[in-house]
């Protein structure tokens, strides 16, 4: 295989094996940069050499080695450098010890899942999480990573070189936590791929390709997670709802760039693989919890939620008592104003507007400046025939949304409520 | 190993009690501090601790010009200032961190953690 076909072997290397380089090299090396300029010089030395004499039979085994030894080579420059009187001591300092600590050692002794804990390390900034994540696990450049979050790529070099020189400083450590932080740390990763999702989704007026890619990316990485962490019911859930929201990516922006409400969305248009994936994990989870698996936690019912939505042929057909339900469970673990909003909506499908808005009415001091909840409010008065007041609140509305796509579809809303006499 | 300082910050003028609202709250904390600062010796992470006097004791010297300019106050003009600290040897941040959470239990008040300079990072800041 040479050519074309090599380079796309690279690329498909580039996807599956980046993060194992990375991790492998900063384990064996105990520094991040090192572990990064190396990985990176082994995928500019495949791109010489494969198209040229072949890939070769174990693509991910030739990048590890080539990396290994680039890094070696630069350990080895700094070493002279230094002087020769330190070079053995350099050497050494840089290669960190097996760890054999049973204390610390985690349910899995992937060096990926050690990798995805450092840079989701809690004493880290989130945007440094996120950038980490995405650079040293995503294999993303920087370039990339500072288009996707509309900054200077100095900007984002500055704040990648900040996050590894905290982590050396400060000793951040290199394993997987200990059973009993686990459960937060875990919950502490869940939200930066979350939060890399929703940065793509909820940007994705396909005018901003670059920002639609991250959802696709943090799909990658929940997939990843998932690989590492097969047992774990919140990484599965993550994942299920992920690619359960992803599906319907192309349906929620209509040709003129307008939002589509999930009700009025073309359900031809929908992504029946990710639907099948996602619904697929769901049941998983259905099972291992009927097994005397830990009860769901938040990813789990949002993404059962999702599940109920996208199994549904139409609108109308949407079982909406089942989703009050799984919304009632979500308020027990989260009874915070957002959630409570998403269960009023799904509350006036089920018994009609008017109880949904006495209950939205209650969250007015919380969800004051959210647009969403003047969006929700609005709709409800337009079905009780309250024009005038139902105009008031899409005003507000589309005054505190800053996205072009749900701006519109607001407006046009507004604009179909009937004049008033 | 590396060493690290957790600092404990509280208000430039204190009430009587320092941070604390009564005499009692005072001495509890005093009491739990003292049994932290013991488990520190007992579990070898203890280098040294103290507390300082209120800020408003404090005097700045800057002494980089002909005479030394003597000025009454703290360097910053903030509404906290450091009250107190400890200094830690510990292996990681992880292990740092969950000391530091402890301290600020025991002592009622918010903990920064920041590691101390290392030879490797001297010399790394000698290479630059």
């Amino acid at each position: 295989m040479t050519g074309p076909a090599a380079m796309e072997e690279i690329a498909r290397a580039h996807r599956e094996e980046w993060a194992r380089v990375v991790a492998g090299l900063a384990r064996r090396f105990g520094d991040l940069d090192l572990a990064e300029d190396a990985a990176a010089e082994a995928f500019v030395a495949a791109v010489e050499v494969w198209p040229r004499v072949g890939v070769p039979p174990n693509p991910g085994g030739w990048l590890t080695t080539t990396a290994t030894r680039k890094a070696i080579d630069r350990v080895r420059r700094e070493s002279q450098r230094r002087g020769k009187h330190e070079a053995a001591h350099a050497f050494a300092s840089q290669l960190m010890p097996e760890n054999t600590d049973p204390e610390s050692v985690g349910p899995i002794e992937d060096d990926r899942l050690r990798l995805v804990f450092t840079c989701c390390h809690p004493a880290l900034a989130m945007e440094a999480r996120v950038a980490l994540t995405l650079r040293l696990l995503g294999g993303l450049t920087v370039a990339e990573i500072a288009r996707a979050f509309l900054v200077q790529e100095t900007t984002m070099a500055q704040r990648i070189t900040r996050a590894k020189a905290k982590i050396k400083a400060t000793r951040i450590p290199y394993r997987v936590p200990s059973r009993s932080d686990i459960g937060v740390r875990l919950a502490g990763v869940l939200t930066v791929v979350y939060l890399i999702f929703n940065e793509g989704y909820l940007a994705g007026t396909g005018d901003e390709p670059l920002r639609t890619d991250l959802s696709d990316e943090a799909i990658r990485l929940g997939r990843l997670l998932h690989t590492l962490l097969p047992e774990d019911g919140e990484v599965a859930g993550l994942l299920a709802l992920m690619l359960l929201t992803d599906a319907r990516r192309d349906a929620r922006v209509s040709a003129t760039g307008e939002l589509v409400t999930l009700e009025e969305q073309d359900r031809r248009r929908w992504d029946r693989d990710r639907i099948a994936e996602g619904h697929a994990l769901v049941r998983e989870r259905l099972a291992a919890v009927a097994a005397g698996a830990p009860p769901p936690g938040r990813y789990q019912i949002l993404a059962a939620i999702n599940a109920v939505h996208t199994y549904a042929g139409s609108a109308q057909e949407t079982d909406w008592s089942q989703i009050v339900t799984l919304y009632d469970r979500l308020v027990r673990l989260d009874p915070s104003p957002i959630v409570r909003l998403n269960r009023a909506v799904a509350v006036a499908e089920l018994d009609g507007p008017q109880p949904a808005l006495a209950e939205i009415d209650g969250l007015t001091e919380d969800l004051d400046s959210y647009h969403a909840f003047h969006a929700a409010r609005a709709d409800l008065l337009a079905r009780l025939g309250r024009t005038a007041e139902a105009r008031a609140a899409y005003d507000l509305a589309i005054g505190l949304t800053g996205n072009p796509a749900e701006r519109a579809f607001l407006t046009r809303r507004r604009e179909a409520l009937a004049s008033p006499r | 190993m590396p060493k690290y300082m957790l600092s404990v910050f509280g208000a430039t003028d204190p009430g009587p009690y320092g941070p604390y609202p009564s005499k009692e709250a005072m001495l509890e904390a005093f009491a739990d501090t003292g049994a932290f600062n013991e488990m520190l010796e007992r579990e070898g992470y203890f280098v040294y601790a103290d507390g300082l006097q209120p800020a408003v004791t404090a005097t700045t010297v800057d002494g980089q010009g002909e005479t030394p300019v003597i000025t009454d106050g703290p360097y910053l003009e903030t509404k906290e200032h450091l009250g107190g600290f400890w200094i830690i040897e510990a292996p990681d941040l992880d292990v740092a961190l969950r000391l530091a959470a402890e301290g600020s239990k025991a002592c009622r008040g918010t903990v920064e953690v920041r590691p101390f300079q290392t030879s490797e990072s001297f010399e790394a800041l000698l290479d630059s």
